[in-house]
């Protein structure tokens, strides 16, 4: 028996604890979604810690987005619990509605095919974004109507608290440009502009670095591990690009065919022989089997698969 | 045959003349289908009863125009190139833009136009009447703007506040012989529960299926308001309404002993023209209240909140915005100022039946939303000049005016889109730090 195989049974797959010890932030148990006869997350426990990178990934239709739209609420989990635990608060998220999640608990998400408010500036996307806080500013827009009361002040710390983030994302001289005319890779920087000014603790980011070129993506690093340092909240992060996960994330997850088949630090994952089978294909080349050759196939070459699957209901 | 037609139809050619004429046979083809039975026989009264005259000619015109309009329409559609089509989005975007800007000056001119209206040389008791209608048509369309150019959802049954408004304050006002201020506030208020209670099984649906419904919801309004004779006096309508009054002094020819009227108090001769101003200036105050309210809420986080909604729902709620109660108030707004408007149509009229709340009304001020530019204020306002306005002043040609209407509405969709002057200003600006949200809205 060799070492990695001992250290694979040692991790059995419903273990979730982090792989650092940091304090866990989200725990994922049993979690099981099925689409009539598909079942598209199958029985995935993991948990992610507080202000750490952790990285899910898996080939195409693997379950990644499915499980950030239950983690989200836009799906409805078919089993499991799934528990964010923030400030000594605890938040039951499959038992809360999708916009209570972004309310209450504190998930910030993005998409893997971009949503923005194309019509809308920049900076009114961000200011979309601090919606909750700006309504109770402008006393559920009566006193806001009327002129009184402290709105006014409120909206210059929320501009403020946007050009805060424009300027992260490198967008203030794009402020009030359509967010819709923006190119792709300030679209995506946006989107995550306008999740970071929800003032999430755990920000779940679907694919940020598809589409990117090779300076935008070491910029989309450098972004992620100083929203991580600075703000100190936890990421999930759904990444096609071996590269990123490698470089940045402190722990990741790796699902095929809706199971989770492995867990760790990106050490151990990319030693991890289930993973090489399943996914790397690293050696072997003659087991594996055919269309793992070919979800395999954009992965080396460097470019992303399309990310044309829908989110949503 | 046909199968060779469509082949040669999505052949590499660029335009096909055979492929054009079947398509162009196909809408006179559906053109003559309609127009046998709605303009080929007509109901005309002789003497012992109906008879039916019949109209071959038209029905030919009818055909043959609409078989040239669709062979032209399909033969621009072949042979203009895409990025002609562009320029000309951009083109106009820049007049939208510009439009936009002007009408920060022009706003202010056109309300000191409007004031000034009734002492012009030229005005008359006519003028002044058309000018209120018109009024009437720009307030709506600022209520609709809301729930449809702002919130992004299709409301085909407007009219139902505006009924509601128009009996809310008809009983209100007959039976507790309340005064016209008082009764505007609740008639207002009562739109808007109803909006909020219609809107709350019906805004989970989208696109069509909420038009559909909606338009639906507003027939039922109408159908009520004809069978429940006990209450609403059915098809005989209510009379009597109380005509406002100057602050509670009347606007009457012959005064009761020991009272006075508007004339008496300001030591005027009576003139019926008294009134009418009156109800000019009223509207005219009502519809720039609306304006008002549009532009403030606007630069509100629910005015946003309303707008993103319509851009992403799905983002929306990522992002922790409550859709069913953000649409909810656009909603019940939308439906306070059309029951404000309704409310003034029967203070106006003095007399109200369901037979003014038909589906047509609905479409007017909806054509009026759309053809003037989606969320674009000052395009209600030449949108409802042009419509209202010109359909007016064109009385003679009545039996042509739904025939003009579906035509600017056709052309409109075919052309452009998104109504004339779709173009939007960001509600606040980075590089102009504070002057932002509170400014005032310019009244345009
Ligand atoms: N709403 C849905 N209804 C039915 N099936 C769905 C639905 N959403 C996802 N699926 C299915 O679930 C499986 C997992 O899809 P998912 O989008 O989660 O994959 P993914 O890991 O995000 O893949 P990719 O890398 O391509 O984005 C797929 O087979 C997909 O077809
Ligand atoms: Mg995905």
């Amino acid at each position: 028996m060799s070492l990695a195989e001992a250290e694979t049974q040692s991790r059995d797959v419903h273990d979730k604890t982090v792989p650092s010890g940091a304090r866990p932030l989200l725990t994922v148990d049993h979690l099981t979604m099925r689409f009539g006869g598909l079942v598209a997350v199958n029985d995935v426990s993991f948990a992610a810690g507080d202000a750490e990178i952790t990285a899910i990934i898996g080939p195409n239709g693997a379950g990644k987005t499915t499980l950030f739209n239950c983690l989200t609420g836009f799906y409805k989990p078919t089993v499991g619990r799934l528990t964010l635990d923030s400030s000594g608060r605890q938040h039951f998220l499959e038992r809360m509605d999708d916009f209570r999640i972004s309310q209450k608990a504190h998930v910030g998400r993005t998409f893997q095919n971009i949503r923005l408010f194309p019509a809308m500036s920049v900076l009114e996307n961000l200011m979309v974004a601090q919606h909750n806080a700006l309504m109770r500013a402008s006393g559920y827009s009566v006193l806001g109507l009327l002129g009184i009361g402290g709105y006014r002040k409120a909206e210059r710390e929320a501009v403020d608290w946007a050009r805060y983030w424009l300027e992260q994302v490198d967008l203030v001289d794009r402020a009030d440009d359509n967010a819709g005319d923006l190119p792709y890779g300030a679209q995506r920087r946006l989107e995550i502009a306008r999740a970071m000014c929800s003032r999430p603790v755990l920000l779940c980011l679907d694919e940020p670095a598809a589409g990117l070129n090779p300076r935008e993506s070491a910029e989309l690093n450098a972004l992620l591990l100083y929203i991580k340092e600075k703000h100190q909240i936890g990421l999930l992060l759904i990444e096609h690009d071996m590269s990123v996960v490698m470089e940045i994330s402190d722990h990741i997850v790796v699902l095929d065919y809706g199971r989770k088949i492995s867990d760790g630090t990106p050490a151990f994952v990319r030693g991890d022989p289930t993973v090489i089978r399943a996914y790397l294909g690293e050696e072997e080349d003659d087991e594996i089997p055919p269309e793992v050759v070919a979800d395999l196939a954009p992965v080396l070459a460097g470019t992303k698969p399309d990310p044309s699957d829908g989110e949503g209901r | 045959m046909t199968v060779e037609a469509s082949r040669q139809a999505g052949g590499t050619e660029g335009t096909d003349l055979v492929a054009l004429l079947k398509e162009a046979g196909l809408a006179a083809l559906v053109a003559l289908g309609l127009g046998i039975s709605i303009i080929g026989i007509r109901t005309v009264t002789i003497p012992g009863g109906l008879g039916l005259e019949y109209r071959w000619d038209w029905v030919v015109i009818a055909v043959v125009s609409v078989f040239v309009g669709r062979f032209v329409l399909a033969l621009r559609r072949e042979t203009r190139s895409p990025a002609k089509r562009a320029e000309r989005e951009v083109v106009m975007n820049r007049i939208g833009a510009t439009v936009q800007r002007v009408s920060k000056i022009a706003g202010p001119v056109l309300v000191v136009i409007a004031i000034a209206l009734p002492w012009m040389p030229f005005s008359n008791r006519y003028i002044v009447d058309i000018a209120t209608l018109v009024l009437m048509y720009i307030m709506l369309g600022w209520g609709l703007n809301i729930v449809v150019g702002l919130a992004g959802l299709l409301d085909l049954g407007y009219v139902a506040f505006y009924a509601v408004g128009a009996y809310s304050y008809a009983l209100i006002a007959v039976h507790f012989d309340l005064s016209f201020w008082l009764c505007l506030p609740l008639a207002g208020l009562f739109a808007a529960t109803f909006g909020v209670l219609l809107g709350f099984p019906v805004l989970r649906l989208r696109g069509d299926y909420l038009a559909i419904v909606t338009l639906g919801f507003g027939e039922i309004i109408r159908v009520v308001l004809l069978n429940w004779y006990e209450f609403t006096r059915g098809p005989d309508g209510i009379s009597g309404i109380p005509r406002p009054s100057f602050f509670g002094l009347p606007f009457s020819r012959r005064v009761q002993e020991g009272e006075q009227s508007f004339h008496t108090f300001f030591g005027l001769d009576y003139s019926s023209m008294h009134r009418i101003m009156f109800l000019y200036y009223l509207i005219l105050v009502l519809a720039l209240i609306t304006n008002f309210f549009t532009m403030r809420i606007r630069k509100l986080p629910v005015g946003r909140a309303w707008e993103a909604l319509r851009e992403d729902e799905i983002a929306c709620r990522s992002l922790g915005i409550n859709p069913t109660n953000t649409k909810l108030t656009a909603f019940a707004i939308g439906a306070m100022f059309g029951g404000f408007a309704g409310s003034f149509f029967a203070t106006r009229q003095g007399f109200i039946s369901p037979e003014s709340f038909t589906f047509v009304e609905s479409a007017v001020i909806l054509a009026i939303v759309v053809l003037g530019g989606m969320g674009s204020q000052i395009g209600v306002v030449i949108a409802a000049v042009l419509l209202i306005g010109g359909t007016e002043l064109f009385r003679e040609l009545e039996q042509f005016r739904m025939l003009a209407f579906g035509g600017a509405m056709v052309l409109i969709m075919v052309w452009r889109p998104r109504g004339l002057l779709a173009h939007r200003d960001p509600t606040l600006r980075l590089s102009a730090g504070g002057q932002n949200a509170g400014a005032k809205g310019g009244a345009s």
